[in-house]
């Protein structure tokens, strides 16, 4: 896990020019444990002024290729590097992958449905090759038809199924909204607990790299209120397979977020099965000053910021909070304690967002402990523009969080 | 009418749809399917219903002629056919499921109106035909779908009467320990998905288990999975997109699904012909490619024979069906609604197609049942509805401790508290009295 932060900074590492060569048959035919990059080095996603350094949404199609670029090219370098270490190197959508598939070997009710799931791969590949491994009916191409295909999912997970249901785009999941909230939060308490719900609903969210309005949408919100659902964000390659795995076996539905921009983040990952805790929150670095509660994307721009902070004197604690929902207010409520300084970092809407509901529960659980008051940095409440510059300033920004411990900490 | 029956039965014959794997391309290009030629009464009547478009009288609207079962005996007679389209035990059990609906619905009203049970109630009288011409024939492992008028069909189903009523009342011993209520009936036990209170939205859930049925078959092989899922709903569900969206890929993946389409001419307040720009919905079977089939919903005993014959599809692998089910209901949307927009003459033409006494006059006419034997039915039920009252009105209201049950599967889904202990390990969630 570490590895990952302790690259941040060093950020342009990492550069997916798309003029890069690309040779699909090398990336198709290396073996996924065979990719890795140069010894020591550690992947990174952002570069020092935030902005990401990957195209993973430029143009849909075109993205996916920038993907495999970067890991082609990689895998090029260092073929041999990686057989010494434990674990295996991987990209964030094929951790994704290689959970779904270890679950789907695992257990023959676990299926996949959704838009281009099944021969074209998914449209962040995360399903890539399971429909030749499983089979159509298992990895089922649905047309496009969101509240359908999702009630579908839903009925199915009622007569003993265990589907995960994608979601082109999060976004596309509104189209789902009555079937997401009347049926799949509610059905196992209006049935009196008869019929239970197993489903996993995923797919890639957040703001990407200038998808437009609609493509570009924090719908933590949204999601959030509706009773009988538990969310999950993932935000690394261990995280993205463990949850993964634990929300196929969780009884409950799951709404399992994605970011478009995290999808091939690289890490090492452990060989061995393992699944994370779908209600525990993550502790990313420890600290003494001021605890900072992030999650997905924006553990990327806390980190970043961490980076500042240290070499100005402070020692921040940062928490991936992960539970979107329920918060893990023992892990927070840990830190609040030592800390006694809240700073949230996220990029979901402000008004009615996951940082407002956090807001209210440390308010509500620890408010005797803080020392000062709590501090949300959301995303603004405006539809994400499209140009580059509006985009940015839509977000939080690693300044941003800089400035915003420097005022906590005063 | 034998002949307009039999034409009516399947608007098309099966097709040759590609059966191997959803992934072929090469799938042919089937020719347009047939739709019923003018032998068919509804067709004929559909031209009518163009010239006569100066007619006050709703029931000229309709499209399709309306057939009594008295049609259907003369036919037979006529012919002197010595075959019944059922046999004693199975009319007794028609009949009394269909008294058993009808009388529960009536008893709901007048509870409803003492007070014993709130929120939208939404009575079946005079649909009966539809819910047990089909549901009888399930096997106990097959699904069934609702909507918000749904007493009936859990009734049909299988679900015992205290059940259903206890539900109504809100008391711990309901079908769904009082959490469902009116519109949300469920039974694993008797494999009622539910009963689904907005329009449409049940029918990707049909889809959806009758995806299983299939998934059972070819993905876990267990050949011996032939159930099927029957998806009810109305007239006004029919302009929803789920509707549509769940006919193509019911057809497409050749799902074991029944669309049943209660066609009750009202969306609340809204004609079927205000709303609809073709108002022929079995004709929208065809265009996804599978039978689009129209029959009269006032007749058991027809909706019996279309219905035995899509299951039978449905069972063989063949593929779904859309059946479209002329029908009436005899009181309002709900007990709410004051029911004054319809017109007297439309409900007195109805009334007098009720589907109980029109099955009650072919069994004593065909001598499968004396008036004593339906008597003694109506009798049962009477004491089966009353028990139900008794048993609901007895019943326990739900205890606190129950508030907090069943919002997770996994109780784990609310989460971990401040003292680091998952917070349904509290006594008060227990209780009831947590805050979550």
């Amino acid at each position: 896990m570490a590895a990952i932060f302790q690259g941040v900074g060093a950020a342009a590492a990492l550069s997916s020019s798309p003029s890069n060569s690309f040779d699909t048959k090398k990336l198709l035919c290396s073996p996924r444990r065979s990719f890795s990059a140069r010894k020591g080095a550690s992947f990174v996603v952002v570069r020092s002024d935030g902005s990401v350094n990957f195209d993973l949404n430029h143009k849909g199609r075109r993205a996916q290729q920038l993907i495999t670029n970067a890991v082609a090219t990689k895998a090029d370098s260092s073929a041999a590097a990686s057989s010494s270490k434990p674990g295996h190197e991987l990209l964030l959508f094929e951790a994704l992958r290689e959970g779904l598939e270890e679950e789907m070997e695992r257990d023959a009710t676990v299926c996949v449905m959704g838009e281009d799931v099944g021969h074209y791969g998914g449209s962040y590949k995360v399903t890539r090759g399971l429909a030749e491994k499983f089979g159509d009916l298992r990895v089922l191409d649905t047309p496009i038809a969101e509240n359908s295909f999702t009630g579908m999912g839903i009925g199915a997970a009622m007569t003993g199924l265990r589907p995960v249901v994608e979601g082109m785009n999060m976004g596309f999941l509104l189209l789902a909204f009555n079937q997401i909230s009347n049926n799949c939060g509610m059905l196992h308490y209006t049935s009196g607990g008869q019929f239970k719900i197993p489903i996993v609903i995923r797919g890639p969210g957040g703001v990407g790299r200038q998808l437009g309005a609609e493509h570009s949408q924090r719908l933590e919100s949204y999601f959030q209120s509706i009773p009988g659902i538990q969310m999950v964000a993932c935000s690394t390659p261990y995280n993205a397979k463990g949850l993964m795995k634990a929300a196929i076996r969780s009884e409950n539905p799951v709404i399992l977020f994605e970011h478009v921009l995290l999808y091939n983040l690289k890490e090492r990952i452990p060989d061995e099965d393992y699944i994370c805790n779908l209600e525990e929150a993550e502790m990313v670095r420890p600290g003494e000053h001021v605890t900072i509660l992030t999650y997905s994307r924006m553990r990327y721009h806390v980190m970043q910021a961490a980076k500042t902070l240290v070499n100005k004197g402070y020692d921040p604690e940062v928490i991936d909070i992960r539970s979107l929902k329920p918060f893990d207010l023992y892990t927070i409520g840990n830190s609040v304690k030592k800390t006694h300084r809240v700073l949230i970092v996220e990029e979901c809407m402000r008004t009615g967002g996951i940082g407002a509901s956090l807001t209210a529960a440390i308010t509500e659980n620890f408010h005797d402990y803080l020392d000062a008051p709590i501090i949300c940095l959301s995303s603004q409440d405006v539809p994400t523009p499209y140009a580059g510059p509006l985009e940015e300033w839509t977000v939080v920004q690693p300044a941003q969080i800089v400035t915003a411990v420097e005022q906590l900490c005063q | 009418m034998s002949a307009a029956f039999s034409t009516a039965k399947f608007a098309t014959q099966p097709f040759p749809l590609n059966t191997t794997s959803p992934r072929s391309h090469d799938k042919p290009l089937f020719d347009p399917l047939k739709i019923p030629t003018s032998s068919s009464p509804f067709l004929g009547s559909t031209r009518k219903l163009r010239l006569s478009s100066s007619s006050k009288l709703n029931l000229h609207r309709r499209s399709g002629a309306v057939v009594a079962v008295s049609d259907v005996v003369k036919e037979k007679k006529s012919k002197s056919t010595p075959n019944l389209l059922i046999t004693k035990e199975e009319g007794l059990v028609l009949y009394e499921d269909m008294i058993l609906g009808r009388a529960f619905e009536d008893m709901c009203a007048q509870m409803y109106y003492r007070g014993k049970m709130f929120g939208f109630v939404h009575l079946y009288n005079g649909q009966e035909a539809v819910s047990t011409g089909f549901i009888k024939l399930l096997k106990k492992e097959d699904s069934v779908v609702s909507t918000y008028r749904d007493h009936v069909h859990a009734l049909s189903k299988g679900v015992p009467a205290r059940e259903v009523m206890s539900e109504l009342f809100g008391k711990t011993t309901g079908c769904c320990r009082g959490q469902g209520g009116s519109m949300h009936m469920f039974s694993s036990e008797h494999n009622l998905l539910g009963g689904f209170a907005f329009i449409g939205e049940g029918i990707p859930v049909a889809t959806g288990a009758a995806f299983s049925s299939k998934y059972r078959r070819e993905v876990l092989k267990q050949a011996d999975c032939d159930h099927v899922t029957l998806a009810f709903f109305g007239d006004g569900t029919c302009n929803n997109g789920q509707f549509f969206e769940c006919l193509n890929m019911a057809a497409l993946w050749k799902l074991p699904i029944i669309f049943v389409v209660e066609n009750n001419l009202w969306a609340i307040g809204m004609s079927h012909l205000r709303a609809t720009s073709d108002p022929q919905i079995y004709k929208k079977g065809p265009a996804f490619g599978m039978p689009g089939i129209h029959v009269d919903g006032m007749d058991v005993l027809k909706v019996r024979e279309v219905a035995k014959e899509a299951i039978g599809r449905a069972r063989r692998g063949e593929g779904p069906t859309l059946v479209e089910c002329e029908t009436y209901r005899f009181r309002g949307h709900s007990l709410a609604d004051p029911d004054e927009l319809r017109d007297p003459a439309e409900k007195a033409h109805y009334a007098a197609r009720d589907p109980i006494t029109a099955l009650k006059n072919y069994m004593i006419e065909n001598r499968l049942a004396s008036e004593a034997d339906l008597k003694a039915i109506d009798k049962k039920i009477d004491e089966v509805v009353e028990d139900a009252v008794e048993f609901a009105d007895e019943s326990p209201l739900p205890q606190r401790s129950q508030l907090l049950e069943n919002v997770f599967a996994d109780p784990k889904g609310f989460g971990i508290g401040p003292d680091g202990r998952y917070r349904c390990e509290d006594p008060k969630f227990t209780e009831g009295t947590a805050h979550v």
